[in-house]
């Protein structure tokens, strides 16, 4: 067997790995963000929407649905990677991988594919149970809307590597989801729109990188930003360059996995 | 043509927080051989196992495997080497069958040929009824024998194991050394660590002691116990005894009324001391040995070199 299909193997095997551990564990992965985002259509949407009226010139809750699609989408791809790779480092079974033939890129490829599919999985679910609120729900480019999905699922996985690389306990891989990325996304845009803040609001809103990400996916679903597209998209792709270098870089130094 | 399965030059470590743990050994073991890597607690043998496994990353020094350099070629290197840790280092949550795939797969063997090298490997452990439980459920003795399963799933040349049988029962050590004794004898390498001397005596051919960090001791099994000098010997008396009995040439020690120890030299005859002793009308039911011949060698050998 050639190097090429070795690697290849075993990407597909850790990929399965990954996408098997969270299936396993649906009742805990996959049910808890659709019951959340019903709780947030029946109360944000349905009840305190009407009286709330258009943002953007839209229903209340047909604006929000990118939004909550977004919020589901970062923290589950973080998630679940920050929590796989610590666990695999916590029961000592990252030895497994670091013993194999397996070169540090298919690692990380591998870990990041599975937060991707459950990123992508857990924003499709959300799509649909919102359409039990909104039917008429229609998305207006959904070549740009299936890219900033895929782009951002992989933006927060990788974020959540390097969480899951530096964490030394169950705490550590805790404090960045609820301390900064929740924060971030709830002051990103997802329930308003950045134009009905006050000026200084709205121009420190505008260094919250949330922001792009919700308001580009927006533009794919509804048609409607905050703020530019294609600024937004190359910033997106610049990030993740960058990280996956960063976590390349921490492989290859055995940062957090080699003594 | 080389003959090593492992060459360590001057292989040094030391930690983050400055523990020095390898100060520039050396080391070689032939193809085909059971080598024994002994050493006390903090001794370096884990450090020297984790580097040639990828689990720890040297400071300096050169490690082949087989003759490939692990700096230049190391998938290569990783190929040819199975390693069973000390500690369990899989996911107790997974079905034994699916762990054991899982680490087929990331060796690149594609599923299908995985499943049935499990299956084999799982059968000759004994481990093919456990094979759709979860490992949280085996006992302590299975799980071992999970982990040696999972290092040989790609059939590796050379096996390394780091104490595999640290808190095992005697039956399933037992059944542990059968086991190895034929993978060797079918040409696997084996370099084992171990804290029971016995197992080592058993097994090995070879034999290397690390202490401090140092390479104290590299030989044949056979020449290092040829070495003892001395041999201690307990012996049950029949007769309750008041005080030890003196023999010209034996320093016999009274442990208890009925127990007597005795250091005898290598030059010296057992039979000697029993005639003497039964001049004296002291009868000896038993005999056996004061500890493991090989203990007593290592505790001087990591004696002298901790002095």
């Amino acid at each position: 067997m050639n190097r090429r299909s070795e690697i290849l193997v075993g990407l597909t095997t850790l990929i399965r790995k990954e996408i098997k551990r969270f299936l396993r564990i649906w009742v805990q992965t996959l049910v808890p963000p659709a019951v959340t985002m019903s709780l947030y259509f029946v109360i944000f949407g349905s009840l305190i929407g009407p009286r709330i009226g258009s943002m953007d010139g839209l229903d209340y809750i047909q604006f929000m649905i990118p939004g909550l699609i977004m919020m589901s989408v970062i923290t589950n791809s973080y998630a679940n990677v920050v929590s796989s790779f610590y666990s695999v480092k916590f029961q000592k079974s990252i030895e497994e991988l670091l013993v194999s033939p397996m070169p540090n890129w298919a690692i990380l490829v591998g870990f990041v594919a599975g937060g991707v599919c459950r990123g992508v999985i857990i924003g499709f679910v959300v799509f649909c149970v919102s359409l039990l609120f909104y039917p008429a729900f229609t998305v207006v480019n959904p070549a740009l809307t299936i890219t900033v999905l895929f782009l951002t699922a992989i933006l927060f996985s990788l974020m959540g590597f390097i969480n899951a690389v530096f964490a030394d306990s169950f705490d550590d891989i805790s404090i960045i989801p609820t301390f900064v990325l929740t924060p971030l996304i709830y002051l990103g845009g997802v329930f308003y729109s950045i134009n009905i803040l006050p000026d200084i609001w709205r121009n420190i809103s505008m260094a919250n990188p949330m922001l792009y990400v919700v308001n580009t996916f927006r533009e794919g679903m509804l048609g409607v930003s905050d703020v530019s597209i294609p600024f937004a998209l190359s910033m997106i792709v610049l990030f993740i360059v960058l990280l996956s270098s960063a976590c390349l870089y921490l492989l290859n130094k055995g940062i957090g996995i080699r003594q | 043509m080389n003959k090593f399965a492992l060459e360590i030059t001057n292989l040094k470590k030391t930690y983050d927080s400055g523990a020095v743990a390898l100060k520039g050994i050396n080391l070689t073991v032939a193809e085909g051989d059971f080598f024994a890597l002994l050493g006390p607690n903090g001794a370096g043998k884990s450090s020297t196992i984790g580097i040639i496994g990828s689990l720890v990353t040297k400071t300096d020094g050169k490690v082949k495997i087989f003759d490939i350099d692990i700096d230049k070629n190391f998938p290569e290197a990783k190929r040819m080497l199975g390693v069973v840790s000390q500690e369990i280092n899989f996911n107790n949550f997974e079905k034994v069958m699916d762990i054991v795939t899982t680490q087929a797969g990331f060796y690149g063997i594609p599923l299908g040929l995985a499943k049935e090298k499990t299956e084999t490997v799982l059968k000759r452990l004994g481990l093919w009824d456990k094979r759709d439980e979860q490992a949280r459920n085996l006992s302590g003795g299975f799980k071992r024998r999970l982990m040696i399963a999972k290092a040989l799933i790609h059939e590796p040349k050379l096996l390394i194991l780091d104490e595999p049988t640290a808190g095992v029962d005697i039956e399933l050590r037992r059944e542990m050394w059968d086991f190895l004794r034929e993978i060797n004898e079918a040409g696997t390498t084996i370099i084992l660590t171990t804290h029971y001397l016995e197992e080592a005596e058993q097994l090995c051919k070879n034999i290397a002691i690390i202490d401090h960090g140092d390479l104290v001791e590299n030989t044949s099994m056979k020449n290092l116990l040829s070495r003892l000098d001395v041999q201690g010997f307990i012996l049950d008396v029949n007769e309750p005894l008041e005080t030890a009995p003196v023999i010209p040439n034996f320093l016999l020690v009274l442990d208890d009324p009925l127990t007597l120890s005795v250091a005898i030299q290598k030059d010296q005859s057992i039979n000697e001391l029993f005639q003497h002793l039964s001049e004296q009308g002291i009868q000896v039911n038993s005999l056996r040995n004061e500890s493991n011949r090989l203990e007593e060698m290592f505790i001087e050998m990591v004696k002298k070199s901790s002095s």
